[in-house]
């Protein structure tokens, strides 16, 4: 078994049956990023101590027997998470320096369950960005292509899973933060139900947008972070107490006859030709797996960038305030460009005289986008939809005008603004460039979204590719 | 030239209500940006939303709260780690004027 | 001339732990940044959950103001900048608060709502270098504000209306308001209605802050309205929007003065608090606090009053027998007792009032006894007294030659005399009488 390959089961069964410690693996993904990371770019701190002296310990209690649900398993952690004695800079000059004294409640559960830090990865600064091009340490590189951007602003994370320097890594999505930058990398990314996962201890972007998540190489991985992660946070008073089940239960079942819905308005101009090719080849499969594909209607669906670019500024506007240098971090003076300008495009909004007019007319059409999905999932039980309007574009490719990189978005915003679970999936490769679709549901119907990903998924395999 | 929706003189006092200060740079670009991404708005004017209640939260929650039981607060030198500048366990800031 | 004063008062709610976050609220003289979190420190990631106690002692406080109770209501962030608050923004209430209109004292009460409290800062001179320095101890504790119409009409009247409040909130045991230690914090705002050649003319609001006494609240608005009449006798300049002023209390110079320029109104760009799910009361909840409020002072004595046919008895003695929770609950055990021996309940409270009993120690039993022995007729007639009375002036010739020189106070001496040898059993007043009388001739 190829060390580069292993995704999380792989790796679980690896030590399980011993055929290599966890101090080995953690040592080869150590010396891949040493390797690779210097063209790619995906780590900002690579924890190259702690993560030897976290292996050590889950050998040692490997032997005794004990069990835990990721004992021994290496994992990257976007650098947006609080990992206690850890640096953690949400990719920014103005953290550079910032040693978090508390862990996220996510860190602490995936440390809890086992799992070994390996670093933290780049992203857009704050995350404010699709392309992993915002960020103040750098651009990260898409592994498959250099000179394309691997997606943003997970894209630390997208980019370690998919060079291999890591079997799978946390991130975001507040506009599709995980989703894309796992569609261009050819990566299973999940953005759960908002409130599923914790919120506490990462660095808020836009409070009411924001989902915890991972991308993985599978389904399965995906479903088996989900099972750590999820669940009802005393901390976090937006987590409902919903049971968490055991999300990978139901992934060998058929979905014959499941319900799948094409909004008709993700299927407009707009929408690059490959990609549509790609999209159609994806739903082709779902027929094969005998899934009925119905067209659907989204009808506030144009609505929801504008939606979606005065609701997060906004927030972000209040969130970004309490970073004056005074108790941690540098001063505001070395915020950078985008954060500056959705600071004042946040503000803006919120001010007097525009407020009405701004942000109080997005509250009420984020209704309708929410009730447009409630109504839809009447008729259907998912929802499938391309990812990103694009192929993986070239770095330098959207930054002349800031609205042009927010366009990236317009698949993805959706599902924030309704609070609903998406599932990227990699649907093939167009030019060497991954493309991926997603498979949105229900608030907390993850277990289906993974049902049907998993099926879809064994028929596909494109996860097997390598470059 | 377009038709500025934003001007330089309302881009110098967003950036004073956020305590951001502007390289010359920005204040150039960003009345055209902020204008352009403005117009993008204007796409909501063609929906009526006037019976239509705001949507501000989406999980649907009400009424959560914590009992009134205190808990361990930070060790003072966790408190204090992070910041630049300090005297005898407090912040330490530049002189401000009252509030 | 009318005054019209408003007031916005913050109380601090007594719970054990702060508003958003469970760290210890009582603050006062702790060592400074002992009592944060993540939370009230506004560390990256932090997120508030809210206190429970906090909502129910602000339910309590509105409903004993007789305010509407909201069925829904919901916090928000209230955005600005200031090194005290470390989030940058403050949770409050804008647009729902959890009580709406009331009255108390006679004031139309406006709103009443829940938020938390800033940091403290203190100004200092380190190195040479002009400093302020922060504790956020105090961050994130819970605090109400009470805002009042302005119809009060004058400085006693607020002054009396703030008394009987923090009275209030102290029956109620959600704050012990105390102002010297900031728990209980009151900024007037005051404009005049000035009547002029049959026109009528409104002066600029002006709100005053930095107040820490009722007395200097009193004091800085009779300040103040002097201040405005000159003012408008000066410039003429009325009421109008934005020009509202800020005005500071300077308690060295007893006067106000001007903080702010043109007030540009803050921005605060309030929208709901994302983080923190809305609060929705049913009728029955509502209930069960109302009946659980524990019964005001003013309440009490009302029903005293009314109880024991009280309508001529001196309000005063009343409200000293009120300002101690011993004395209270000695009359409240006494009184049936008294009624059951026929003695007059204008006595007990006397008795227990005029500070000649040990309210924590004595019993109902030894008071009734002490007044139903006053009650016997005199068992001393009159012609004893008066012997007894020659008798004290002839032993007491030093007090008597120093009353007769003028110090007539030294008579209650002599009363006193007389009263230990009679055992108590003399009228006081009689036997004064009868000293006069003997001194005069003496």
């Amino acid at each position: 078994m190829k060390k580069e390959r292993l995704t999380i089961k792989d790796i679980i069964l690896g030590l399980e049956k011993k055929s290599f410690s966890s101090v080995e693996l953690t040592q080869f993904y150590l010396d891949q990023i040493d390797k690779k990371n210097p063209q790619i770019n995906a780590f900002i701190t690579v924890c190259k101590k702690e993560a030897l002296l976290q292996a050590k310990t889950a050998d040692k209690l490997l032997e005794k027997g004990i069990k835990k649900p990721l004992l021994g398993v290496p994992l990257a952690i976007k650098d947006i998470f609080l990992t206690k004695g850890i640096k953690t800079t949400a990719a920014s000059k103005v953290l550079s320096d910032f040693i978090p004294v508390y862990d996220a409640t996510v860190v602490a559960k995936l440390k809890e369950a086992g799992a070994i830090i390996l670093g933290k990865t780049n992203m857009d600064a704050w995350a404010h960005g699709s392309s992993g091009e915002n960020s103040d340490f750098g651009v990260t590189q898409n592994p498959w292509q250099k000179g394309f951007v691997p997606g943003g602003s997970s894209s630390g994370s997208a980019a370690c899973v998919a060079a291999d320097l890591a079997p799978a890594a946390t991130g975001t999505d507040t506009g599709g933060s995980i989703r894309l930058p796992a569609s261009f990398c050819n990566l299973v990314g999940l953005k759960p139900t908002y409130g599923r996962v914790s919120r506490y201890g990462i660095i808020a972007m836009s409070s009411s947008l924001d989902a915890i998540g991972h991308l993985t190489k599978t389904v399965y991985d995906s479903a088996l972070l989900l099972n750590i992660t999820a669940g009802k946070d005393k901390t976090d008073a937006t987590t409902p107490k919903i049971d968490v089940p055991d999300y990978t239960q139901n992934l060998g079942k058929s979905i014959k006859g499941l319900k799948i819905g094409l909004p008709k308005q993700y299927f407009q101009d707009g929408l690059d030709k490959e990609v549509l090719l790609q999209t159609q080849k994806a739903i082709k499969v779902f027929q094969d797996l005998g899934a009925n594909i119905v067209e659907i209607d989204l009808p506030h669906t144009k609505y929801a960038l504008a939606v979606y670019y005065i609701i997060q500024p906004a927030e972000v506007s209040s969130n970004l305030a309490r970073y004056d240098g005074i108790r941690y971090g540098l001063d505001r003076t070395y915020f950078g460009n985008e954060a500056k300008r959705r600071i004042m495009l946040g503000a803006f909004s919120l001010s007097s005289g525009y407020w009405d007019a701004y942000y109080l007319k997005a509250m009420q059409v984020r209704t309708l986008i929410k009730d447009d999905f409630e109504n839809a999932f009447k008729k259907v039980d998912l929802i499938l939809t391309p990812t990103s309007p694009t192929l993986p574009f070239k770095i330098g490719q959207k930054t002349k005008q800031p609205l042009q990189m927010y366009l990236s978005d317009i698949f993805t915003v959706t599902a924030n603004l309704a609070g609903i679970p998406g599932l990227n999936l990699p649907s093939g490769f167009v030019n060497g460039l991954p493309t991926g679709i997603q498979l949105l549901g229900l608030q907390f119907s993850e277990d289906l979204l993974f049902q049907a990903g998993f099926q879809y998924e064994q028929k596909t395999n494109f996860y097997q590719k390598t470059k | 030239m377009k038709n500025k929706k934003i001007s330089e003189q309302q881009i110098r006092h967003l950036a004073k209500l956020t305590g951001l200060s502007l390289i010359s740079d920005e204040i150039k670009k960003f009345p055209e940006q902020f204008s352009e991404i403005l117009d993008y708005f204007e796409i909501l004017k063609q929906i009526n939303t006037k019976k239509i209640k705001a949507t501000s939260q989406v999980t649907g929650l009400e009424n959560v709260f914590d009992p009134d039981k205190p808990t361990a607060s930070l060790p003072i030198e966790a408190a204090l780690k992070n910041a630049k500048s300090k005297y005898d366990n407090f912040f330490k800031v530049k002189a401000v004027l009252k509030k | 001339m009318t005054i019209f004063i408003g007031l916005e008062i913050h109380i601090e709610l007594k719970t054990e732990s702060k508003m958003f976050c469970r760290c210890q609220a009582n603050h006062f003289g702790k060592k400074p940044n002992t009592q944060t979190c993540p939370v009230c420190l506004g560390l990256p990631g932090a997120l508030p959950v809210a206190n429970r106690k906090a909502i129910e002692y602000a339910l309590m406080a509105g409903m004993s103001l007789d305010c509407q109770i909201a069925f829904f209501s919901k916090f928000d962030r209230k955005n600005y900048s200031y090194p005290d608050l470390p989030k940058g923004y403050q949770i409050s209430q804008y647009d729902l608060p959890l009580c709406g209109k009331g009255e108390f004292e006679k004031v139309i009460i406006r709103r009443v709502h829940i938020e938390e409290d800033t940091g403290k800062m203190i100004h200092k001179v380190v190195n040479g270098e002009r400093v302020s320095l922060i504790d956020f101890n105090r961050s994130g504790v819970p605090l109400l504000e009470i805002v009042t119409e302005p119809d009060i009409r004058s400085a006693k009247q607020a002054g009396d209306f703030l008394r009987k409040l923090r009275q209030n909130v102290r029956d109620l045991g959600i704050s012990d308001a105390d102002m010297e230690k900031g728990q209980m914090r009151c900024e007037p705002t005051v404009n005049l209605q000035i009547k002029k050649d049959g026109k009528t003319f409104y002066t600029p609001l002006a709100e005053i802050k930095n107040i820490n006494s009722f007395k200097f609240v009193e004091k800085a608005i009779d300040y103040e309205m002097q201040r405005q009449l000159k003012e408008f006798e000066k410039d003429g300049v009325e009421k109008k929007d934005g020009n509202k002023t800020t005005r500071g209390w300077d308690e060295k110079k007893q006067e106000t003065v001007l903080q702010r320029e043109k007030e540009e109104a803050a921005d605060y760009r309030y929208f709901p608090e994302p983080d923190l799910p809305p609060i929705r009361l049913s009728k029955q909840e509502i209930e069960k606090i109302k009946n659980a409020l524990p019964e005001s002072t003013q309440d009490k004595k009302q029903k005293i009053i009314k109880t024991y046919n009280l309508k001529d008895y001196p309000e005063k003695n009343l409200d000293i027998l009120f300002s101690q929770k011993e004395m209270i609950s000695l009359f409240e055990s006494t009184a049936p007792l008294a009624m059951k021996e026929s003695i007059k309940i204008e006595d007990v409270i006397n008795l227990i009032v005029n500070k000649r009993v040990n309210v924590v120690k004595t019993k109902p039993e030894e008071l009734i006894k002490t007044l139903k022995e006053k009650q016997q007729p005199s068992q001393i007639n009159q012609s004893e007294i008066s012997e007894i009375i020659i008798g004290t002036i002839v032993e007491n010739s030093e007090t008597v030659a120093e009353f007769k020189k003028g110090k007539e106070a030294v008579i209650e001496f002599l009363v006193g005399q007389v009263m230990n040898k009679t055992k108590g059993q003399a009228d006081p007043n009689q036997a004064r009488q009868i000293l006069r009388e003997k001194l005069k001739s003496a």
